[in-house]
């Protein structure tokens, strides 16, 4: 590991300038507010602080150095068309509260990119405001709670999820004041009707869903779901984390949906810029559209303009609008692909995953070996039966061999879990690349089971999280 | 336009290794009724040249502060941001990578994070800082559920000369039933100890301060954080990061919780997101703090590395016990707010402050030679309000000649200066708003 950026600095190497314009004027701020603390900030000459995150850029590892196999999280390649528009100065120099009249091209492009999330989804309107997935959750759940509110159903306080959900939606459902009832996993890895049957009261107010699931299985019977959560009257949220391989193929609204959020930065190619930012648009269908957040967009005599008169919206999640910045490169994304490129995509994705799932199942134990859709979930049985070599042990494997992991322990109702996500952007081969090593791995596993367990071998190697985290050091100090 | 690589007789040839005949039967779990058969109302796709016409055409209907003078703030600066920050940005290890859950391929990443959160801690004088949150808004209402978790206490007191958007958002999130929003009248433009002290009582589990307010106008925190911690409550500061190049930083100040936006360092304005959203406490508060964390490390060779830490705080962890469901940060943001810190230094950081402030006083004496009189009297750092009748009468004068102007409030307007603006451009400023 290289020194850290404090470790590099030069007293009175920094030459950073502004204006010379000679101002004259007294600093006016009262002498108790002034700072005498030292700041302590780093300093550094331009071409140090360039090699400086230059050399951090060589130790980390993107979609455009290889396959990202992460699964739930969409890793597909970022098309550089985005970025060169998200630079545009009549986007990135946007103030938020300049008057509507001087941003007539950022307000049709929201309302444009709302049209078109509604027309994939089978939604009746989108609010583009929340930050990430987790925060188009929050807002989801808090528009479901507020329609309950609005219908005096205070009862309602306890909201389903399944036992395979990923960690936000008990979390987010917590947040919002409800209490988590978990549903049962058949042993096709699909919703257990009955249990959800079961459960179904009028003290619940929804189940949260995403479909596919996590373990990639379409959830063949969501209209019966659908059916059971509205005959009880709760209402049903769709976590678009998965959307990608239905995107063009069915929609859910049609599949009875009342509130969706979509992570724009997996399904919508926006980059993920090392873990944010996201943006989590929220769509909704007409019951619930006085409940989204203010503001919305809006169209009327030809002048494009934010409604804020909502009188029952849950109000604002976030300052301003949302990431226009990155939800911008997921208009672009979608004026690009188009109709057909839409499909496609979604098509390819499919593809992909069951290709790669039809192809490992020789050397690993795949616990739902049927058709998927965007992933699968593979297992490190096989090795831990015969010589205890772990996923973790695999995953930190494949890093020697130039890949990023997939995703591991997740879902937590499969055992020692592996998730998949080769996405529609990868070819036929870097997928036989792919399986290639991770054949020769579970050989290497099988003949020599330590190289496996001591993996990596990288600079750096692998790393004692437990004392990490039980004396956690988390800022640099002189020393 | 298209990303997918593999041609139709490759996509033939996975289809057949698999026994399969076509794509559609990749789609069979999907029951009939619900499948579109292509029937999507979108438009065709459009070729990369297209795309670039269309997004350029967007772009042109609007005005933009590259070529409009600025003299919007209240919570969003056009400060000036280093060339080189944007070109390390484009690196596309940074942008195109996910959250850094596999450290060993990931330490590029987790370094520029633990750097990230020393700066914080540098800037803001607390003790530990996370990785950053979604904005500023969303961070203030994590930092009020965190003060209610702590105290276990529900009130915040939230004084009115608040930003009017993080107040909203923390009204939003009081859905949650974690805390209740109190709104605390000030006098003055400024927090009046008399309204404090007969707001306090054992159900208070936090003040918020915003250094400098809404208004522009700085606070006289040290009476406020005496009357709070008497009554075993914490101390919420939001601060602006470019201030504290010469303000007195929050934990010389007192404060437990302190959180800002962090998009003036180095972030564009791009129409109000992404930014970030900092948020930094003191050493106690760090295993009930929310987002990610980086903690520093050692490897199996007894090396220095970085891993995302305290993941037992978490939701994929704690599940439906987690009292925030952060994911993710702003880590490209934070990324560039690291660069920005490094790129201007410790000097260059005092002197944006500076000059910024002193273009505000100089804006500020000008407009007074025309008879415009401040709404506050009270110090300012970059940002005033002087009175008028007719805001939106002026911005529109502005805007016809060339400048974006400032923030309307119902009975004056709001101006905020940063160290790009020139005392040509005030110059200009004054006297449209002085009406030549």
């Amino acid at each position: 590991m290289g020194k850290l950026i404090f470790e590099k600095q030069v007293k009175g190497s920094n030459h950073f300038s502004l204006p010379k314009e000679n101002l004259d004027v007294d600093i006016k701020i009262p002498e108790d507010l002034i700072r005498t603390e030292d700041l302590g900030l780093p300093e550094l000459s331009e071409v140090e602080m360039v090699r400086h995150f230059t050399d951090l850029s060589h130790k980390a590892y993107g979609v455009d150095d290889g396959i990202y196999p992460l699964g739930s999280c969409t890793m597909k390649y970022n098309p550089k068309i985005n970025e060169w528009a998200a630079r545009l100065s009549g986007f990135s120099a946007l103030h938020p509260y300049q008057a509507e009249e001087t941003v007539q091209g950022a307000l049709k492009l929201m309302y444009e990119l709302d049209e078109m999330l509604c027309e994939i989804c089978g939604m009746d309107n989108f609010s583009l405001q929340p930050a990430a997935g987790a925060h188009g959750e929050l807002a989801g759940v808090m528009m479901i709670k507020a329609y309950h509110n609005k219908r005096q159903d205070f009862k309602r306080t306890k909201m389903m999820v399944p036992d395979s959900a990923h960690g936000t939606n008990p979390a987010t459902a917590n947040v919002v004041g409800y209490d988590v009832v978990e549903i049962k996993s058949n042993d096709l890895g699909l919703v257990d009707i009955d249990d959800l049957q079961a459960k179904m009261n009028d003290e619940i107010a929804g189940l949260m869903l995403t479909n596919p699931n996590t373990l990639g299985l379409f959830e063949e019977d969501i209209q019966e779901i659908a059916d059971i959560v509205h005959t009880g009257g709760g209402l049903l949220y769709y976590d678009g984390a998965n959307l990608n391989p239905i995107m063009g193929i069915c929609r859910p609204g049609d599949m009875g949906f009342d509130v969706v959020h979509l992570n724009l930065h997996k399904t919508f190619s926006t980059p993920h810029g090392g873990g944010g930012p996201g943006s989590g648009a929220v769509g909704v269908k007409k019951h619930l559209a006085e409940f989204l957040p203010v503001p919305v967009v809006a169209y009327d005599e030809g002048t494009y303009c934010f409604n804020y008169d909502l009188p029952y919206s849950i109000g604002k999640v976030k300052s301003f609008y949302g990431n226009f910045g990155v939800f911008l490169k997921a208009y672009t994304y979608i004026k690009s692909l188009g109709r057909l490129g839409i499909i496609e995509a979604a098509q390819q994705a499919v593809l992909n995953a069951n290709y790669l799932r039809h192809h490992l199942r020789e050397n690993y134990y795949i616990p739902y070996d049927r058709l998927c859709k965007h992933e699968f979930v593979a297992t490190a049985k096989y090795q831990m039966d015969a010589n205890n070599v772990t996923t973790l042990d695999i995953a930190k494997r494949l890093i020697d061999y130039g890949y990023h992991p997939p995703t591991v322990y997740f879902p937590l109702i499969v055992k020692e879990a592996m998730m998949f996500e080769p996405v529609e952007t990868e070819s036929k081969a870097r997928l036989d690349d792919l399986l290639a090593v991770l054949n020769t791995i579970a050989k290497e596993a099988e003949d020599n089971p330590e190289l496996v367990k001591n993996a990596p071998y990288t600079a750096t190697r692998r790393i004692d999280e437990v004392t990490a985290a039980r004396k956690p050091i988390v800022k640099w100090e002189e020393g | 336009m298209k990303y997918t690589p593999n041609p139709p007789a490759v996509v033939e040839e996975m289809l057949r290794s698999m026994g399969l005949n076509s794509l559609d039967e990749l789609f069979l779990d999907v029951p009939s009724p619900l499948k579109l058969n292509g029937n999507l109302d979108l438009p065709d796709g459009l070729g990369e040249m297209e795309v670039k016409n269309h997004l350029r055409s967007l772009a042109n209907l609007n005005v933009n502060v590259d070529d409009y003078p600025c003299f919007l703030g209240a919570g969003a600066y056009d400060h000036y941001i280093p060339v080189a920050i944007d070109q390390l940005l484009l690196r596309s290890e940074f942008y195109t990578t996910y959250t850094p859950y596999q450290a060993e391929i990931s330490q590029g990443i987790l370094q520029a994070i633990f750097e990230y959160q020393t700066l914080i801690c540098q800037l803001t004088g607390m003790e530990v800082a996370n990785a950053s949150l979604y904005d500023a808004a969303s961070a203030l209402a994590e930092a009020t559920i965190l003060a209610a978790v702590q105290t276990k206490r529900k009130k915040i007191l939230l004084p009115d000369n608040i930003h009017p958007e993080y107040r909203q958002v923390l009204e939003t999130y009081a859905i949650s039933g974690t805390f209740e929003v109190v709104i605390l009248p000030t006098k003055d433009g400024i927090i009046s100890s008399n309204d404090l002290t007969s707001n306090l009582d054992n159900n208070v589990a936090a003040l918020v301060i915003q250094q400098p307010n809404f208004y522009g106008v700085l606070e006289e925190v040290a009476e406020a954080e005496k009357l709070i911690h008497e009554n075993k409550s914490l101390l919420i500061m939001a601060v602006d990061p470019i201030s504290l190049g010469i303000l007195k930083s929050p934990g010389e100040l007192g404060a437990d919780i302190v959180i800002g936006e962090g998009q003036a360092l180095g972030n564009p304005l791009s129409f109000g997101g992404p930014y970030l959203g900092f948020f930094a406490t003191k050493q106690k508060l760090l295993r009930k703090m929310p987002g990610r964390i980086v903690g520093q490390a050692l490897d199996k060779d007894g090396n220095r590395a970085f891993v995302l830490t305290l993941q037992a705080r978490e939701q994929h962890i704690r599940r439906e016990k987690a009292t925030s469901n952060i994911c993710s940060n702003q880590a490209l943001n934070a990324l560039a707010a690291t660069m920005y810190l490094t790129a201007v230094g410790p000097t260059g950081l005092k002197n944006v402050a500076i000059r910024s402030h002193q273009l505000a006083v100089y804006a500020q004496q000008e407009l007074a030679k025309l008879g415009f009189k401040l709404k506050y009297k009270q110090a300012f750092f970059q940002e005033f309000v002087i009175e008028v009748t007719n805001p939106h009468l002026i911005n529109e004068r502005l805007l016809e000649n060339g400048i974006i102007g400032g923030y309307p409030l119902t009975d004056g307007l709001m101006l905020a200066f940063t160290e790009k603006r020139s005392k040509a451009e005030i110059d200009k400023l004054v006297a449209v708003i002085g009406g030549n």
